[in-house]
């Protein structure tokens, strides 16, 4: 209206200047006797004239208003009508305006009729595509719901995109409302450590730039302890994408802890059996030996080599009485261990300690056949260590690898120039406690070594003043049963897969896609309108939105007990009385787990400034603190339809086409908000709003933000 | 002038075998219980030839053997390593560090004679 009265304005201002013009026009350069003339003829004439131009004014408004009426205001609509067609299809323009305008508004609900149908050809291919995939997604799942073994899919970034209820069973630590540790859109290195991830993946990207290998299938194997102290062999294989790429990968766990034990006890007993047998039969065999040998000897020497013989009878049975009971002497605690090719091993060596003063390279006496056991993880990271420290005391920046057989096993080769490794220091280094990764474990060298049935060595050659630290392992056969032709790349096709592109979550949010980002849509109810005024939480309903998908399953729905009594206007609401509450845990028990909930993700809310008031309430008692971004579908709609004066949560999702199923209940509000949320995502596109922050930004512009509660 | 050999073994028990069968073959025998004592031994008895267990006090066997062969004086010194660490790792160990022959437990005790008998005419 502001823009009428404006035109209306200017219009009334154009008629005034040409009448000025005319009578400027009119009494320029005349005579005195004409002026007179001219004057008095005005002066007759003036109630007429006056009335006339009253009358075209009049005319003038009259039309100008009617040419907004029926021309501008039914154009502004229709196109609304245009942007609002394409969120919901089932919208038609009301006829209304001029004539011509409304047959233009008459083609345009031919072509939205149109429109519509092809919609609906296209909604009913798509409903029969995800049926399709549903199904498959089904046979999956029950597939996997099969194995025995623990199975999660994930993206580079290490985001869970699939998992099977073993996994839950293996992983999960906690038991609350919030759900399992383990959940679609959350990190895997929240229960396996992230060195190792990286460790195999870099082992697997290896692998597949092996052009030789094209007839193997890449996949990498390793041990670790979970938090809970269980045991797990992983076996990670790749995840490729269309073009061949690496974009993801599928863990399979196995719960190992009682074999580990097993393997552990067995271990030690054989050790014990060896070893320490060893030592006591040589002495009996040489006490025996020798008195066959020199049977002249004296009475004395020959008490005392009987003597031996009883001592060390006696040491025996008491080794075997103590083996049998398992109290072994050697703690066998026994890493599971890989089997790996010596060059994938070199490989990895090379690149995980190549830095920018140390230069590796490998030597020419490299067996391409060798076949290792190893943790290689451990391996490499304690070798780092000693060739950083090598490096920085002799200052050398130069190093070779070699790996060659000597019949039954592996000379893994670290050589350099320069003078000699005093034996005090290297002993000190090889024993040095290292953190590795995340800290779980804390290994030496020696112990690595150790722990693969090796030992070390060090040699110096004088002459060409070069040092050789080499480390002798045990050679294991071949896999064959590895070599297994792919007759395709094997690409599983039946799952929503998208996470895959998704960025990480943590860095520069705000420039996050929307399309792209995760959420949790929430809703709560509450006692009353005024936290300030004592009124309480009493439900709080939340879901999952996974890269543009409404994770229905994993949701939080949650009573809360407020403390008080409801009174019955908002019982007449939401429908729960004091009895549902009765029983129900307090706000106080129930944040943490909506906080643990929500973590990672942005929140979003229809009039969450109402909502995140109540939240904010508790902050201080609870000492749980709701920090990420906030999306409001209220201030949003605004965004979107600035020219509808409707914004409630019913008439959004009527315009965009959502069914309202459940309201008031907290769950199903935050079900339609997320629904209507998801519908609103590309409507902001149209209006160039594609990340987070340009989202949070235009909900600022908005009038209703300014509103506190 | 007969031929030295210095048992290095911490179990009296293999001790006083050995001691014995090297005493009637004819060679000057020195004992020493602990990997230091060894080198000290080196020093001041000089042998010809060690017979060195892996599993000893302060420093291991294989620690001795590689001192031995760092200093270029004991070039002809033979070293015998004796162990119940009998896996091939730990006998390329040895071998690798410098030692003529590494002979695990239980052996017989005529072979080490004999093992021991050519490694000093070799010498010789």
């Amino acid at each position: 209206m502001m823009r009428f009265g404006l035109t209306l304005a200017l219009l009334f201002g154009f008629l005034l200047a040409v009448i000025g013009c005319l009578f400027f026009i009119l009494s320029v350069d005349i005579s005195s006797q004409q002026r007179v003339l001219l004057d008095a003829l005005l002066a007759q004439r003036a109630p007429p004239l006056a009335l006339l131009a009253m009358l075209i004014l009049l005319a003038l408004g009259i039309g100008l208003k009617k040419l907004y009426q029926h021309y501008l205001i039914p154009l502004a609509q229709l196109s609304e009508d245009v942007v609002l067609l394409t969120a919901n299809s089932a919208h038609r323009a009301l006829p209304q305006g001029a004539r011509e305008i409304r047959a233009l508004i008459d083609k345009f609900n031919t072509l939205a009729a149109s429109h519509q149908t092809l919609q609906d050809h296209v909604q009913a291919r798509i409903e029969q595509a995800n049926r399709a995939l549903a199904e498959e997604k089904n046979r999956l799942a029950a597939l996997m719901s099969e194995l025995a073994q623990s199975v999660l899919v994930c993206n580079l970034e290490g985001r869970i995109l699939l998992y099977n209820t073993r996994a839950t069973q293996l992983l999960e630590t906690t038991h609350d409302a919030a759900g399992t540790t383990i959940g679609l859109g959350r990190s895997v290195f929240g229960v396996i450590e992230r060195g190792l991830i990286v460790h195999a993946l870099e082992q697997i990207q290896h692998q597949r730039q092996q052009t030789d290998e094209q007839l193997t299938r890449p996949a990498s194997d390793f041990v670790t302890t979970l938090a809970n102290g269980q045991i797990v062999r992983a076996h990670m294989v790749p995840v490729l994408d269309n073009a061949d790429a690496l974009n993801g990968f599928v863990l399979t766990l196995e719960d190992i802890t009682r074999n580990v034990a097993t393997d552990s006890r067995r271990d030690a007993l054989l050790h014990s059996l060896t070893q320490d047998t060893r030592a006591a039969l040589a002495n009996i065999r040489a006490a025996v030996e020798t008195m066959r040998q020199f049977p002249d000897m004296n009475d004395a020497k020959r008490d005392q080599f009987t003597a031996i013989i009883d001592d060390e009878s006696q040491r025996l049975s008491q080794q075997i009485e103590r083996a049998e009971q398992g109290q072994s002497e050697h703690p066998g605690s026994r890493w599971q261990l890989e089997e790996m090719r010596g060059t994938d091993l070199i490989a990895l060596l090379k690149r995980r300690i190549e830095s920018r003063s140390v230069r590796i390279d490998t030597l020419a006496t490299i067996d391409a056949t060798l076949w290792l056991k190893l943790d290689s993880y451990a391996l490499t990271q304690s070798l780092a260590y000693l060739v950083q420290r090598i490096a920085g005391e002799f200052n050398v920046s130069e190093l070779h690898f070699g790996l060659q057989r000597a019949e039954r096993l592996a000379h893994l080769d670290l050589s350099w120039s320069g003078s000699p490794l005093p034996l005090e220091t290297l002993q000190a280094w090889e024993n040095t406690a290292l953190p590795l990764s995340a800290g779980k474990r804390l290994l030496t060298l020696s112990a690595v070594i150790a722990g693969l049935d090796g030992e070390s060595v060090y040699l110096y050659h004088p002459a060409q003043r070069t040092s050789c630290y080499r480390i002798l392992l045990p050679i294991a056969e071949p896999q064959a049963a590895l070599d297994i032709r792919l007759k395709q790349p094997g690409r599983p096709e039946f799952y929503d897969f998208d996470l895959f592109h998704q960025s990480g979550q943590t860095a520069a949010l705000d420039q996050g896609l929307l399309s792209r980002l995760s959420y949790t849509v929430f809703d709560t109810e509450t006692t009353g309108l005024q936290p300030a005024a004592g009124d309480e939480i009493i439900s709080i309903g939340a879901l999952r939105i996974v890269n543009s998908r409404l994770l229905a399953q994993e949701n939080f729905d949650q009573l809360v007990q407020p403390g008080r009594k409801l009174s019955a206007e908002s019982s007449a609401i939401h429908g729960i009385n004091d009895a549902m509450l009765h029983g129900q845990p307090t706000i106080e028990s129930i944040l943490p787990q909506f906080h643990r909930f929500a973590e990672d993700t942005v929140l979003v809310a229809h009039n969450a400034a109402f909502d995140m008031r109540f939240l904010q309430m508790k902050e201080e008692r609870t000492g749980i603190r709701f920090t990420q971004p906030v999306l409001d579908t209220l201030l949003l709609s605004q965004v979107i339809h600035p020219h509808q004066e409707q914004h409630t949560l019913e008439a959004i999702a009527t315009r965009l086409g959502v069914d309202i199923v459940g309201r008031h209940t907290a769950l199903g509000d935050a079900i339609v908000t997320a629904e209507v949320f998801l519908k609103m995502i590309p409507l902001l596109a149209e209006k160039g709003i594609f990340t987070l922050g340009d989202a949070r930004e235009a909900e600022q512009q908005t009038p209703y933000a300014r509103i506190h509660y | 002038m007969s031929h030295k050999v210095l048992i290095v073994d911490d179990e009296p028990n293999i001790v006083i075998s050995l001691e014995f069968l090297m005493q009637q073959s004819g060679y000057e025998v020195a004992i020493a219980r602990d990997g230091e004592q060894a080198l000290a031994q080196m020093v001041s008895f000089q042998p010809d030839l060690v017979l060195l267990d892996v599993m000893l006090p302060l420093r291991n066997g294989f620690e001795v053997c590689q001192k031995i062969r760092e200093n270029s004086l004991w070039n002809r010194v033979k070293v015998v390593m004796l162990s119940a660490k009998g896996r091939e790792i730990e006998v390329s160990k040895g071998l690798a560090l410098g030692a003529d022959a590494y002979i695990t437990k239980p052996f017989s005790t005529k072979d080490l004679i004999a093992q021991v008998q050519r490694l000093l005419s070799d010498r010789a």
